[in-house]
């Protein structure tokens, strides 16, 4: 029922996503492997409150195995305006697992571009984004929101943090009837509470979307954010990339961290988001940094079980022998079928626990095929 | 290509009362109701495949995608906080989480309040917010006998008519917040059915409005 993912393995997907990051400009990025503990413990939002792996080192100060990449870049980046700094990056970062509450390791590839940000600059940005999922399989979908467009809605009620987490709380469950319940109590105006409804239910295709988005526009900046989502999906659809990408407003990322476009990839048969990204000023001012920001990661680690499914056997051959003797008729063998592009693996006894598409057998300087397996 | 939209049933009468409303909104199945030991049952023509799985299972099979639409009670939602989308109120097996103890109970502030409950989750963010230093006492079942025991001083659990809570002589002395059951979907589903699920929301919906 789901589709195949286009890579055998992570490996291989790390190089293809480079190679195309890399045609676009982007330089690799080798970070170190630790970060100083206080870089998270001040913005323990951006991590969704995940812990973090610490060690003391050898100094005294607390160190981290990072669990995320972006923020050191951010660190490091320099706030020049002379030329945007385009880097991507393939890194194992350590998180706690929604699951198990352990720490894992994972593979984390995305890309950061970093300095004058412009419209080319972040529709670029997208079109990878798009690009790398297209790569991985050929059915997915690339979700595309604006945190501008919300927040300029909202922007002339008074609201507390406490109640604008919660619009957008339900805003992300896509739960409309609290989110009338809400607007009655916060005594959100009757405008403002249609237009919050009808963006809590917008889902679909941009050029179908975009209409109704258009008509609950009231003001500067949820007008500025419509232009914005339009002309990155006319640069997408110039590209010829514009298919399934879609319209969505319940994919909210952190207002503090986030604004401007943002946007999730999704793969059919995975059932997260296997990439995410967006415009993140709002972090770059929390550095004390002027310029802008745009950037994705990959999830490769969700994609690892749709990538290895497909195989149903071990290996090729599995080419049994009895002794010592047969040495020079096993080497010849061996080498003749690895030649012709097969996969080998040559043993005494077979127990069993490895799946083949042949048994071969040598019998003195023999070689026979006992059992085929297709 | 129409695809199939995999419903997770939380078993029990809340369930039976969902599968009888879906299968009148469109979605019928009769092999459901043949008497095997099948555990999943589909209906190529509607074009849904249900299962049932047990009630606080639910969100889980459709956080994770094995089931695309489930039905959950509102408490679940609340306790797990599952990543999902919750598409519709169908307004049935409606009844409150409370706090309930044993009659004539006098709240002691001076003391740590212990707290048997089923949902350790609610239970924490409703005490928190009053500041209270609670102690909560997670069991699975028959939370009635806690107080009763005298291992807690309150419960909080489901409230349905109460008749249980006077059958032990115990009354609810606070209602947290009303339950009602949900149509949740998982997030990716939603995109890639849409079609499918958005059609099954609406014609749930449909039927709901008219039946009242």
């Amino acid at each position: 029922m789901s589709s195949k993912i286009g890579f055998a393995n992570e490996e291989a997907a790390v190089m293809e996503l480079s190679r195309m990051y890399r045609q676009f400009g982007f330089k690799h990025f080798k970070m170190s492997k630790f970060e100083e503990y206080d870089l998270y413990a001040q913005n323990k939002d951006f991590l969704l409150g995940s812990s973090v792996i610490t060690f003391t080192d050898t100094n005294g100060s607390l160190m981290a195995l990072k669990p995320d990449v972006t923020l050191s870049i951010v660190k490091g980046s320099n706030d020049a305006f002379t030329e945007p700094e385009k880097v991507y990056y393939s890194e194992n970062v350590y998180r706690v697992d929604k699951g198990t509450h352990r720490f894992k390791e994972i593979m984390q590839l995305g890309l950061e571009c970093i300095g004058e940000v412009g419209a080319y600059e972040t529709s670029e940005v997208i079109l990878l984004a798009k690009k790398s999922l297209d790569a991985v399989c050929c059915r997915n979908i690339l979700d595309i929101s604006h945190m501008g467009f919300l927040l300029g809605l909202i922007e002339d009620e008074n609201l507390s943090d406490k109640h604008r987490a919660r619009l957008i709380e339900c805003i992300r469950s896509k739960n409309t009837l609290e989110m009338e319940k809400l607007c009655a109590s916060y005594g959100i105006g009757y405008e403002t509470a249609c237009a919050l409804k009808t963006l809590t239910g917008i889902y679909g295709s941009f050029e179908k979307c975009v209409d109704e988005l258009r008509a609950i526009s009231r003001n500067e900046t949820t007008d500025s954010a419509v232009a914005e989502l339009e002309s990155v999906y006319s640069f997408l659809k110039s590209c010829g990339c514009a298919d399934g990408v879609n319209l969505d407003f319940s994919i909210v990322s952190d207002i503090n961290y986030y604004n401007g476009v943002i946007f999730h990839g999704f793969i059919d048969g995975v059932p997260n988001a296997v990439l995410s990204g967006g415009r993140y000023d709002n972090l770059m001012r929390k550095f004390g940094k002027r310029s802008g920001a745009v950037g994705f990661a990959v999830y490769l680690d969700q994609l690892e079980r749709m990538m290895r499914s497909d195989e149903p056997y071990d290996v090729d051959v599995l080419l049994l022998y009895s002794s010592d003797e047969q040495l020079p008729t096993l080497a010849q063998t061996v080498m003749s079928l690895t030649q012709q592009g097969k996969s080998v693996r040559a043993q005494r006894y077979d127990a069993g626990s490895v799946k083949y598409r042949t048994l071969m057998k040598i019998n003195g300087t023999e070689v026979e095929t006992v059992e085929t397996n297709d | 290509m129409k695809q199939m939209i995999n419903v997770a049933l939380p078993k029990g009468r809340l369930g039976e009362k969902v599968l009888d409303i879906f299968e009148k909104a469109g979605y019928s199945c009769p092999a459901i109701h043949e008497q095997n030991r099948k555990l999943i049952f589909e209906n190529e023509e509607t074009g849904v495949r249900y299962f049932w799985v047990k009630p606080s299972d639910v969100s889980i099979y459709v956080e994770r995608g094995a089931a695309d639409i489930g039905v959950a009670g509102k408490d679940i939602l609340l306790e797990y906080a599952p990543d999902v989308y919750e598409l519709f109120d169908l307004d049935i097996g409606k009844c409150r989480m409370a706090v309930a103890a044993c009659k004539g109970f006098r709240d002691n502030t001076e003391r740590t309040l212990r707290v048997a409950t089923k949902f350790p989750n609610i239970a924490q963010t409703f005490y928190a917010k009053k500041g209270r230093d609670i102690d909560i006492i997670k069991l699975n079942g028959s939370i009635e006998i806690a107080p009763v025991l005298r291992m807690s001083d309150v419960i909080v659990d489901i409230v349905e008519t109460g008749t249980t809570l006077r059958e032990n002589d115990l009354e609810p002395i606070e209602t947290i917040v009303p339950i009602s059951a949900r149509l949740i979907s998982n997030k990716v589903s939603y995109k890639f059915k849409n079609k499918e699920i958005t059609a099954l929301e609406r014609r749930i919906e449909t039927f709901c409005r008219t039946r009242n």
